[in-house]
Parts: C-alpha cells; sequence; structure tokens
C-alpha cells in the first residue's frame, strides 16, 4: 500500500536517513524499530511531509506522494501521531477532536462517536483541557484525534514515551483493535518487544539504514535482535 | 452631582481611548500569539489608515470611502506579512522583528514622500463627529459610541475563535505550527487570517482616533501604536481578553492624570506602567507561562 524507495533525508547537513526501501502491506500492522538517533522519526516526518527528503520516492498505492504538503498527505489518507503526543494543551478535547477533522467537510458525528467507544475516557472528558489529561489519556486523544481525519495508515512516533507498562499495555490493544477495524498502521518504537508483538512486518533500522526485516515473531526469536534490542544476554 | 459631572467628561473619554487602544492592541497580541513577534509595523499600518481615508474622502462618498479604506489597509497588512515576514519564518525570530522594524520605517517614510509631511485635516465623518449630551455633559457622538462598537467588534472575534473553524486552527496553530500541520492546517493560510482581522481592527480604530483627533501626520500613530502594545503586554501578551482590559485601563488612567492637571505625565505614566508590569509580572495580567514554541 506504502512503498518507500531509496529514501535519503538530510537534516541540518547531516544525512539521517541513508537511502531505505520498505514496504507497508495493506491491513497490516508494520513497525520500524531501532535505536535512538536511527533515523526512525525523520522517516516517519519525511512520509507526512513535515520534511522533504533529498532523494527517493513514497508512493500510496499507485500515487507518487514524494514531498507532498502535510495537508495533501493528511487528505490523501496518511496521519501521523507526533512523538510526545502534542496535544493542544487549551483546546478541549472535544475541539482536539475537531481539529483531527480539519479538513473533512462531511460529518463527523459517527466518527466522534468510534473514538469515543474506542475510548470512553475521553467522552467523560470532553470539555476538560487536554493539558489536564493524564500522560496515558493524552495519547489516546493523540490517537483519537489522528483517526479523526479517517485515515487508511496511521503512523505512530513512539507511542508508549514516558507511559506506565499497564497503560503502555491498554495503548497496544488499542492499536490492534483499530488495525481490525481496517487501519493499517506503522509503528515506531523503542520499546521493541512490545511492537514487535504486535507487529505483521518488522524492519530493524540503525544509523540510518534498514539492517534487518522479517515478521514480528521472526525478529522476536532472533538472537541478535533479542541481544541488541530486547535486553536479554545470548547464553 | 457636581462631581459627577465632572468626573463624567473624563471617564467618557478614558473609556473612549481605552477602546481605541483596544482595536489596535487585539492586532498586536493576535499576531504574537500566532508568531511570536512584535509586528512593530502594526502602529504605521494604524496611520496609513488614517491617510486613505484622508485621501478617499476626496475621491468618492463616505459610504465607499470607509469600506474602501477598511479593504486597503487590510489588503496593506496581508502583504506586509507576505512579503516581509513568510520568508523568514524559519530564519530566528530577532531576523523576523527586525524586518517589522523596517517595514515600520519604510511605511513611515513612504507617507512622507506621498504627503510632503504635512499634517492633514481628518475628514469629519458626519453623524460620529457630531455633539451629543450624555447626562448633561456635551461630548463627541465618536466617544459615545466607541467603547460599543468596540465591544460588539471584541464579541464578534471571541465568536470568530472559540466558534468558527478558522478559530480553532487559529487557536491550534498558536501552540504548535508543526502538530497544526499534521493535521491538514495550512499555516500560512492562518497567519494571513491573522493579519487581516488586525488590520480590520487597525482601520476601523484609526477612523475613531482619528475623528477624535481630528489631524494625521506620518509618525502620529507611533504613540497610540505604542500606547496599544503597552496594553497588550500589560493585559499578558497573546491574550485577546488581556489586550481588551489593558486598552481600557491605560485609556481611563491617561485620562484620569490629565483631569488632574498632569497631562505632562500621561505619556510617562504609560511606559512607567510597562516598566512596572515587565518587573513584577512580564507575562501581565492573563498572560500565560512565557515558553519557547517549537
Amino acid at each position: 500500500m506504502l512503498k518507500i524507495d531509496e529514501l535519503r533525508v538530510s537534516y541540518g547537513g547531516i544525512e539521517a536517513v541513508k537511502g531505505i526501501t520498505m514496504e507497508v502491506p495493506e491491513g497490516k500492522i508494520v513497525t520500524l524499530i531501532g535505536a535512538n538517533g536511527a533515523g526512525k522519526s525523520t522517516t516517519l516526518r519525511t512520509i507526512a511531509g513535515l520534511v522533504k527528503p533529498a532523494h527517493g520516492r513514497i508512493h500510496l498505492q499507485a500515487e507518487d506522494i514524494t514531498a507532498l504538503n502535510p495537508d495533501r498527505i493528511v487528505s490523501k489518507g496518511i496521519t501521523l501521531v507526533p512523538e510526545g503526543r502534542r496535544v493542544f494543551p487549551d483546546l478541549t478535547v472535544l475541539e482536539n477532536l475537531k481539529v483531527g477533522a480539519y479538513l473533512r467537510n462531511d460529518s463527523i458525528e459517527d466518527d466522534l462517536k468510534w473514538v469515543y467507544e474506542l475510548f470512553p475516557r475521553l467522552k467523560e472528558r470532553s470539555w476538560q483541557p487536554a493539558g489536564t489529561l493524564s500522560g496515558g489519556e493524552q495519547q489516546m486523544l493523540a490517537v483519537g484525534r489522528a483517526l479523526m481525519s479517517r485515515p487508511k495508515i496511521m503512523m505512530m512516533d513512539e507511542p508508549s514515551l514516558g507511559l506506565a507498562p499497564i497503560v503502555v499495555q491498554g495503548i497496544f490493544d488499542i492499536i490492534r483493535e483499530i488495525n481490525r477495524q481496517g487501519v493499517t498502521i506503522l509503528l515506531i518504537e523503542q520499546n521493541a518487544n512490545m511492537a514487535l508483538k504486535i507487529a505483521d512486518l518488522a524492519y530493524v533500522m540503525e544509523t540510518g539504514k534498514i539492517t534487518r526485516s522479517g515478521t514480528g515473531q521472526e525478529l522476536l526469536n532472533d538472537e541478535s535482535i533479542k541481544e541488541a534490542y530486547l535486553g536479554k544476554k545470548r547464553k | 452631582m457636581e462631581l459627577f459631572q465632572k468626573i463624567l467628561p473624563t471617564l467618557l473619554s478614558g473609556i473612549s481611548a481605552g477602546g481605541q487602544y483596544a482595536l489596535i492592541a487585539l492586532g498586536y497580541t493576535m499576531v504574537y500569539g500566532i508568531l511570536r513577534l512584535i509586528n512593530f509595523a502594526h502602529g504605521d499600518i494604524f496611520t496609513v489608515a488614517g491617510f486613505v481615508m484622508f485621501y478617499a474622502i476626496t475621491a468618492m462618498p463616505l459610504y465607499l470611502a470607509i469600506p474602501f479604506t477598511i479593504l486597503v489597509t487590510v489588503l496593506l497588512g496581508f502583504t506586509v506579512e507576505r512579503v516581509a515576514y513568510k520568508p523568514l519564518r524559519s530564519a530566528p525570530r530577532m531576523s523576523v522583528m527586525i524586518s517589522a522594524i523596517g517595514v515600520s520605517y519604510l511605511l513611515q517614510n513612504l507617507m512622507w514622500y506621498v504627503t510632503g509631511g504635512q499634517a492633514q485635516q481628518y475628514p469629519s465623518i458626519p453623524w460620529i463627529s457630531g455633539k451629543v449630551m450624555v447626562l448633561g455633559v456635551e461630548t463627541k457622538v465618536v466617544t459615545v459610541i466607541t467603547p460599543f462598537l468596540t465591544v460588539i467588534l471584541i464579541l464578534l472575534l471571541v465568536f470568530l475563535t472559540k466558534r468558527t473553524k478558522v478559530g480553532l486552527a487559529m487557536r491550534a496553530a498558536a501552540k504548535d505550527f508543526e502538530t497544526a500541520r499534521l493535521m491538514g492546517i495550512k499555516i500560512d493560510g492562518v497567519i494571513s487570517v491573522t493579519f487581516v482581522i488586525g488590520s480590520f481592527l487597525a482601520a476601523v480604530g484609526s477612523m475613531l482616533f482619528f475623528t477624535n483627533y481630528s489631524t494625521v501626520s506620518p509618525t502620529v500613530g507611533m504613540m497610540p501604536g505604542l500606547k496599544a502594545f503597552v496594553a497588550a503586554v500589560f493585559g499578558g501578551i497573546g491574550s485577546i481578553p488581556g489586550a481588551v482590559v489593558g486598552a481600557f485601563i491605560i485609556g481611563i488612567c491617561e485620562n484620569i492624570i490629565r483631569s488632574l492637571g498632569w497631562s505632562t505625565f500621561s505619556d510617562a505614566f504609560t511606559f512607567a506602567l510597562l516598566i512596572v508590569v515587565l518587573c513584577v509580572k512580564p507575562t501581565g495580567l492573563f498572560g500565560e507561562k512565557l515558553e519557547e514554541k517549537v
């Protein structure tokens, strides 16, 4: 569905992404794991249109979407849940969700209902400023806000960052549920263990390059991956 | 009753001056809210509006001159942003501020060039230039309608920011450009709308101000512009209610000081207030914590 070819991105004179090629098949959960500074976030930001690539192409189905502006990317059905959640703190929960549907001109009632069903907590707090929510609730809001654009592909940048393990589990359950309802997921995580467990397909990124790929299960059982990313010593 | 009759004119002109400052201050505060930029050219845009009205009235009837003046002012505000600020969007904030100072002097010098530096008699707008009796005190009609018009415009502005889609986009962009872009908001469009609204309010403010003040010269906008800026800082720059409250307080205090016979110090008071605010509560009355926008 989403195809990335030979993508190179430079950031302030440093090449952060050095020619990666990857694919996100429709209806799957794909994860990109790797250490801090491997270029994962830059990859997502480039797909979202926030950063322009130096080289390479990005295709959504047959359409070339390389270097389109973010609003065009959103209207094509790709959304990014940014790192650190980035909810609008003085807007209410409901207003945050409405901003998520900014480009839509049709009725958003059904989608609001859908998001509130996924996250009943948000419904209870719909009149509260988003800044008063807990970290986990803000992450729910960031996901809900992204869903309001009715995406085909939802990209997520470190959804587990700074959240308690139990909350992280809840977020991952929701990711799976959203995927079951037909949204393709591209997830980047430092919590490789969690990410690989739910991923159909996984890529490993190191210093701007993709070094491994396989199904989530394959990588989960791979000894070198275990050692590098899952915190388990080789026996 | 006698005391009341003595105080009332002061109060009326204070509230009226406050309303005029408020209309200018809103332009400062809205632009700051979204760009974190003190738009130094704003006071000059206000003055240009005065001159446009002066020339427009010689060429067309009043009912056309008013919308024409507003339109030209709005276009000027829009153009200034596109030409002088937009190319600097990713430049350090100091560069944009210097650009704003440049635009301010450019506009002032253009006005000198076009008008020859002569102070011009502002056309009297019938009806609002007239006199009226309020509770036994004679005053100009403009003094009475300014606060009402100001309040109506502020209510419209609040409605726009709180209840419309473009208002939602403005509030989102004011917090976080990048995330706003991820939602599909076109930042440049939102910024242009902000400048258009600010210039529109300045144009209306200039009509009220000059009807009261009666002469327009190239640098006449500096003082009200600066005072409106102080009002915006006093209220908490970036905050719409803050700018309005700050403007009314400054307008009223100034007129009280004048009526006590200390006219010489009324401007000094305003700027002393600025210094005190910056020392004691730099975020102003309604200001939020100052934070760097990413």
